[in-house]
């Protein structure tokens, strides 16, 4: 059922065998197999427009290749340009010239930020550094312990005051209304960072609660959250199933956090992870690590080439490439 | 509504040039897409749209507007039973399953679910089966506190999740509930292991009574992914019913339309918030309003 772009393009290969000039109907219809196939990969409408003027563009204006037909000569420049978007950036953590670094985790709710919290510690330990984590998730119920969970499977120490919202303590009253105070999430994160500095941590990890684009409220206590720290690192974990909401949530939490770099998460699934293109394309942030299980070791830095491949499901054409 | 969406602009446009040009069904394609509708369905969409509006001659924006929701709204079907069984059966308690990919939100719809029927008068019993992910069970619990019932759980950590779903439908036999709520831990279905774990417990618990509800916990933000796990889920377990959370965000979870075309599963909930009230029985109509308007 499931029709990849290797498959529409094969076939487009077949009619297109002559070489020499790419003609502007060979790069509509080479366009458009693209274009279909993004969106069939969650890219979000607005990057895949954006995405689609540029290929062809520069598809249009291309020199005329020996090697290449018309349509693998496309291919070409779309792997080029997705690699370049997903890759503009690579880096790694920037770590403070003094003090403890600062990193907050900031997302959707359920985008995987607790488990993070634990694999990048236990990432960071096994370089030899001495992560602490914060427990600043006072809202969904038992974040807190969920983290000192965490903390305990990756071996570092959990900085939690608050223990948030447990045992029932908003029960739902008489009214039907249920209470949704738990503590300050601002507090904790500062005096986190405090207790940091006094034991001597050279890394800190603030865990977040989840949070809407579209919640005014919440987002600006992560704005709070991040004015209070002030984090060397903010970073934006992103569900690689997400779809067409990838956009809007980017551009919130720019607006909100300012995140600087991104985490796609779930990576173990088959989506084909759009999502990655999407948030990269619209904010310019790069995206640093994979999240790729539930286990505290399924991390890793971020691959753009693999992505790249993976979102187009383009492993076969581009051998096909470099064999012509 | 919002007038300034791109499918009013578009089909402003459309009437005020007086024919429909490219860009006007661009615009009105750009809408579907943008709610995660999918290639497939959006293009049959609007193909029986063009039909539609060169058969007619001309149509002004109310007409087209409204044979675009016509049409949406039937897609979605109105007429599929989306009630959720959570009455004594037989002279046992309701059995209901809840499954999904990680954190599209289980285990909160298990709260909610339980305070809805608590609200009814109804004895309620929760099952944390999700013996996993770090704080798993202390969350349900949380929930169970939260809104008065018990929950059925294993202190140790990793412990079979079968053999805690299997002692929560007995207790709840026991206790004469009226029903019982099983969270499961979340899983990617392209894990057999643990797609295998979940057939496992779905099949332990049969030993003890049959299972009458096995929800799908979709979250509104993925994209076409959703169906696979739709697809997935429902060859393992069986589903019965689709729950799509977090609509209160902007996502609109257009996956839906493609879950319920191919697997004739209905939406029966949404999820609209983290707190114990925030879930109401799926509408198919204020679906649809939610994307074009
Ligand atoms: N398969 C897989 N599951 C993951 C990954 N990252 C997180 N998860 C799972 O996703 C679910 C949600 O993860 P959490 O870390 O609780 O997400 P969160 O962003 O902290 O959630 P909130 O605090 O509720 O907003 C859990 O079941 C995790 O085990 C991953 O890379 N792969
Ligand atoms: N805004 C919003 N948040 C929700 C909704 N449903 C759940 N959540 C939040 O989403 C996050 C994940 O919810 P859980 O119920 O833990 O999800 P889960 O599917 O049980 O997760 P795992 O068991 O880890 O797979 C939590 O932060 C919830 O508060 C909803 O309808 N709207
Ligand atoms: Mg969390
Ligand atoms: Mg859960």
């Amino acid at each position: 059922m499931f029709t990849s772009l290797s498959d529409r393009l094969t076939a487009t290969f077949k009619n297109l065998r002559t070489k020499g000039r790419l003609s502007e109907s060979d790069v509509n219809k080479t366009v458009r197999d693209i274009r279909m196939a993004l969106l069939d990969a969650d890219v979000a409408l607005p990057v895949v427009k954006e995405f689609t003027h540029a290929v062809r563009e520069r598809a249009l204006g291309a020199e005329v290749s020996q090697a290449l037909n018309p349509a693998q000569q496309v291919v070409k420049i779309v792997n080029e340009e997705l690699v370049a978007i997903l890759g503009g950036s690579t880096r790694t953590i920037r770590f403070a010239k003094s003090g403890p670094t600062v990193i907050m985790l900031a997302g959707l709710q359920g985008a995987g930020k607790t488990t993070l919290a634990g694999k990048l510690a236990k990432w960071l330990k096994d370089q030899g550094h001495t992560p602490i984590l914060v427990a600043a998730d006072l809202q969904r119920p038992n974040a807190v312990t969920q983290l000192q969970v965490v903390g305990e499977r990756a071996g570092v120490p959990v900085f939690a005051p608050e223990q948030g919202n447990v045992g029932g303590h908003d029960a739902v009253g008489p009214t039907g209304e249920g209470t949704k105070s738990f503590g300050d999430p601002v507090a904790v994160s500062r005096d986190g960072i405090r207790e940091a500095v006094n034991r001597q941590h050279d890394v800190v990890i603030v865990d977040t609660a989840g949070r809407l684009a579209v919640d005014e409220n919440l987002m600006k206590q992560a704005g709070d959250i991040r004015a209070a720290i002030s984090p060397h690192e903010v970073l934006f974990v992103i569900d690689a199933m997400i779809g067409q909401a990838a956009v809007e949530t980017a551009e919130a939490f720019l607006e909100g956090v300012d995140f600087t770099g991104v985490v796609l998460s779930k990576l173990d699934g088959d989506a084909r992870g759009g999502a990655a293109l999407s948030v990269a394309g619209v904010t310019g942030r790069p995206i640093m690590f994979a999240s790729t299980g539930e286990g505290v070791k399924d991390f890793e830095v971020f691959h753009p080439d693999r992505m790249a491949s993976r979102i187009l499901d383009m492993g076969d054409v581009l051998t096909l490439i470099e064999q012509a | 509504a919002r007038s300034n969406t791109a499918l009013g602009q578009g089909l402003l446009a459309l009437l005020s040039r007086g024919d429909l040009d490219e860009q006007a069904w661009e615009d009105v394609e750009d809408t579907l897409l943008t709610a995660d509708l999918g290639v497939e369905a959006t293009t049959q969409l609007v193909d029986s749209l063009r039909t539609r509006v060169r058969v007619h001659g001309n149509a002004d924006e109310a007409t087209v507007r409204g044979w675009l929701r016509e049409e949406l709204v039937a897609l979605v079907d109105p007429a599929m039973d989306r009630t959720v069984v959570s009455s004594r059966v037989d002279g046992r308690p309701a059995v209901i399953l809840v499954v999904g990919v990680n954190g599209t939100g289980k285990t909160t719809t298990v709260g909610k679910l339980a305070r809805v029927l608590v609200a009814e008068d109804k004895d309620v019993v929760l099952g944390a089966a999700d013996t996993f992910r770090a704080a798993a069970a202390d969350q349900l619990q949380t929930w169970g506190a939260r809104v008065g019932v018990p929950t059925v759980r294993s202190d140790r950590e990793g412990a079979d999740p079968a053999a805690v779903a299997f002692d929560a439908v007995k207790g709840a036999a026991e206790l004469e509930a009226d029903v019982v709520i099983i969270d499961t831990a979340g899983r990617l279905h392209n894990k057999v292991g643990l797609m295998d774990e979940l057939g496992k417990v779905k099949r332990v618990i049969e030993k003890q009574s049959p299972i009458d509800e096995v929800l799908l916990v979709l979250d509104a933000t993925t994209g076409q992914n959703g169906l696979r796990q739709a697809e997935v889920f429902s060859e393992v377990v069986g589903i019965t019913g689709i729950v799509l959370t977090k609509l209160d965000g902007t996502a609109k979870g257009g996956i839906v339309v493609a879950v319920q075309r191919k697997l004739g599963v209905p939406v029966k909930l949404i999820g609209l918030g983290e707190g114990p009230d925030d879930l109401a029985p799926f509408d198919p109509e204020g679906f649809v309003d939610a994307i074009i308007d």
